[in-house]
């Protein structure tokens, strides 16, 4: 009865509307038996998941709700010669295989459908508002954009939902994230989200789901939308949210995999309450004003060492804390830079405009823009456009972008991870310093010994241009 | 997986906040098709270094590669352990190398549950006490602990040097080395009896009634 008298009295968030609609059974402990509706696969995290159910002579529980694309492995140049790496090779023919043996829908590398699972997913309709989606990867938290509960898991959990469709979970606590204000131009979503990272940390959302509201939020796209959830991971989050709104059902009408006719009515219906109520409360309240927000950029090893382009290298001799004090020395050790440098005197040798993050028809204009008719700076050794899908390359060369790029000195490639975490040929040599339009800025992630800066793609694409970080809104 | 009741070891110091999946096993060590193998390759990049005709050494810089940290099966480390990526390769390295247990005063979501799936067991203790046990370990050579799962206790000893905090379901799993799946199993009918009352009210959800999905 209490549970009961707390819906009349208090409002739900829209977290709690997704997770009571996927509860199969709750414990005396309050973990809770909930029900996946999607589950997107790709080649690194699966194999073992794949292999349990062999051992184990299970079945899938439901093979509609899987679908399955290669990713991180795949080449973005030359696809018609197939991998070279063959351990990379190896991992996407077992995926091929394994989606062969079980009947999951699958994207194969030669399909225009092919790329970035979480840009792949909404691109489709496969992500719809309400479900719960979960994949084995941690950018998972992109499809939240959707009003869908949406997080990465292991491969144990990859397991689990291919033979239960369930997970074993407790419910996290909420926080809000509230972002008001107009942003200037050349100021855009990912600005928005490592300003968050930047201000509550990159642990400060954990054990948490954040909702990110507010006008700026509102006034976003779809495609600013997954690139704030897609980072919620980076400030701790497991997943992130944004309410459904007419944006979400627009982006949404027509996809192949969203229902239609009347079933399209019903459902858009039933996503119109897909937002918290206005007397919900959250666990954690945060608001950032970003009328005067600059445009970003990391400086160390942690996406939470981030400053305005404005701003300076900071110096760790003025930390008070031991421990971040040190970790920040360790950092600009590694990043090589001194404390005091300005973002803006911080030249760069190689520019990767892609991943899950920002690799949307929306990036790839915004970078564009920047680009347009201008040239690729000398010092600048390598420059990358490697689009979030076949499909988004498909519509880019529609609008003549590839041209723009391909004209202003940088490659063009085919879909997939790339050197966001540099698992195919794409990566950094030890000591190069990339702007990077990725997510994670950790030690070697985009090759051993490279040096990450996380940028928006307008920033990268001025970074190019000039061979140092420049702050864009004076090019707009 | 492996039953966890109590494990007594030598404790290895990792004096570093945020260490990230990226870390703890790179991106090339992913590729992998099973599920083992990974320990060799714990902290590749901190672990080791070029030697002579390309070949990797050991860093005698690195903490895990001192001689009196060998044998080590609980890690002390600090917080955000585990963050980044959702790879369970992490936790799996952690294991394959020997550690049965992490002490940190916090840890990353995602890496805090692939470990526990794995019988490795994430321990959460206030800053303060970890503080306590990096100065400890950095005074004594040899340095052991008990952690107590059952208890929910570390002990130094005879003396309690800290007490944590698990989800009764998650100690009972570990306790028992009972997996999600064959749990989740015996509750099949529920399952199917919420997918019957779901798919009445949210059909689109569903694939059609033959099993071919929407397109």
């Amino acid at each position: 009865m209490g549970a009961f008298f707390g819906d009349l009295t208090l409002g739900k968030t829209l977290y709690d509307k997704l997770w009571d609609a996927h509860v199969v059974r709750e414990l005396p402990d309050g973990t809770c038996l909930l029900y996946i509706d999607r589950q997107l696969i790709h080649e690194v995290t699966s194999p073992q998941a794949f292999a349990g159910l062999r051992a184990a002579k299970r079945p899938l529980w439901r093979q509609d709700a899987n679908l399955a694309v290669a990713d991180h492995n795949v080449p973005t140049k030359d696809r018609a010669q197939g991998i070279a790496d063959p351990t990379s090779r190896l991992q996407v023919e077992t995926l091929d295989d394994n989606c062969r043996d079980f009947g999951v829908r699958l994207f194969s590398m030669a399909d225009k459908r092919q790329g970035i699972v979480h840009v792949v997913g909404p691109e489709q309709g496969a992500t719809l508002p309400g479900m719960t989606i979960v994949c084995g990867d941690s950018h998972t938290s992109t499809h939240g954009a959707f009003g869908a509960l949406a997080h990465g898991i292991g491969t144990s959990e990859v397991e689990q939902v291919l033979a239960t469709q369930c997970l074993l979970q407790k419910k996290a606590r909420t926080m809000r994230v509230r972002l008001e204000g107009t942003p200037a131009a050349g100021v855009g979503a990912k600005d928005l989200a490592l300003a968050v990272i930047g201000h509550i940390g990159t642990a400060g959302g954990t054990g948490h789901t954040i909702e990110f509201a507010g006008s700026a939020v509102a006034a976003l796209s779809m495609e600013g939308r997954m690139t704030l959830c897609n980072m919620a991971i980076e400030a701790g989050a497991r997943a992130g949210l944004v309410a459904v709104d007419d944006t979400t059902i627009a982006y949404l009408a027509g996809r192949p995999f969203a229902p239609r006719g009347a079933l399209w009515d019903q459902a858009v219906s039933a996503w119109r309450d897909l937002r918290s109520d206005a007397d919900a409360r959250f666990d954690k309240e945060v608001a950032i004003d970003v009328t005067t927000l600059a445009p970003q950029v990391t400086y160390g090893t942690s996406p939470e060492m981030v400053a305005a382009v404005t701003a300076r290298v900071p110096d760790p001799g003025t930390l008070a804390d031991a421990v971040a004090a040190e970790s920040l020395r360790a950092a600009l050790r590694y990043m090589d830079l001194a404390p005091g440098t300005a973002m803006t005197d911080i030249p760069v040798d190689v520019i990767f405009i892609g991943s899950c993050t920002n690799a949307r028809i929306e990036d790839l204009r915004a970078a564009a823009r920047i680009v347009q008719g201008r040239r690729v700076a000398a010092n600048v050794r390598r420059a990358l456009v490697v689009p979030g899908s076949g499909l988004v390359k498909e519509a880019a060369e529609a609008e003549g972008l590839d041209r723009v790029f391909t004209e202003a000195g940088f490659e063009w490639r085919d879909a997939g991870c790339s050197m966001c975490l540099a698992m195919n040929a794409d990566r950094l040599e030890p000591g190069e310093r990339c702007a990077s339009t990725s997510n994670r800025n950790f030690e070697g992630r985009q090759g051993a010994g490279g040096r990450t800066h996380l940028v928006s793609p307008a920033m990268a694409a001025a970074a190019a241009v000039a061979g140092h970080f420049v702050d864009v809104r004076t090019w707009m | 997986m492996e039953r966890f009741e109590r494990v007594e070891g030598l404790v290895a110091p990792l004096d570093r906040v945020n260490v990230d999946t990226d870390a703890i096993i790179p991106k090339q060590f992913l590729k992998a098709v099973g599920r083992s193998g990974f320990g060799e390759n714990l902290f590749y990049h901190w672990r080791y270094r070029e030697g002579a005709a390309g070949h990797v050494v050991p860093n005698p810089d690195f903490v895990l590669n001192e001689a009196r940290y060998q044998g080590a099966s609980i890690l002390l480390a600090r917080a955000n352990f585990g963050c980044g990526s959702s790879r369970e390769h992490a936790p799996w390295a952690l294991s394959q190398y020997g550690f049965r247990v992490i002490i940190a005063p916090s840890f990353a979501d995602i890496f805090y549950h692939n470990s526990l799936k794995n019988g490795l067991l994430p321990v959460v203790l206030p800053e303060a006490d970890v503080d306590a046990l990096f100065r400890a370990v950095e005074a004594t050579a040899g340095y052991t602990l008990t952690v107590d799962l059952p208890a929910q206790c570390v002990r130094e000893g005879e003396r309690e040097v800290g007490r944590f905090a698990i989800d009764p379901f998650r100690k009972d799993c570990l306790l028992n080395g009972l997996d999600d799946i064959g749990w989740t199993l015996q509750h099949a009918a529920e399952i199917r009896d919420y997918e019957t009352r779901r798919r009445a009210e949210a059909p689109w959800l569903f694939g059609r009634e033959d099993g071919v999905p929407h397109e």
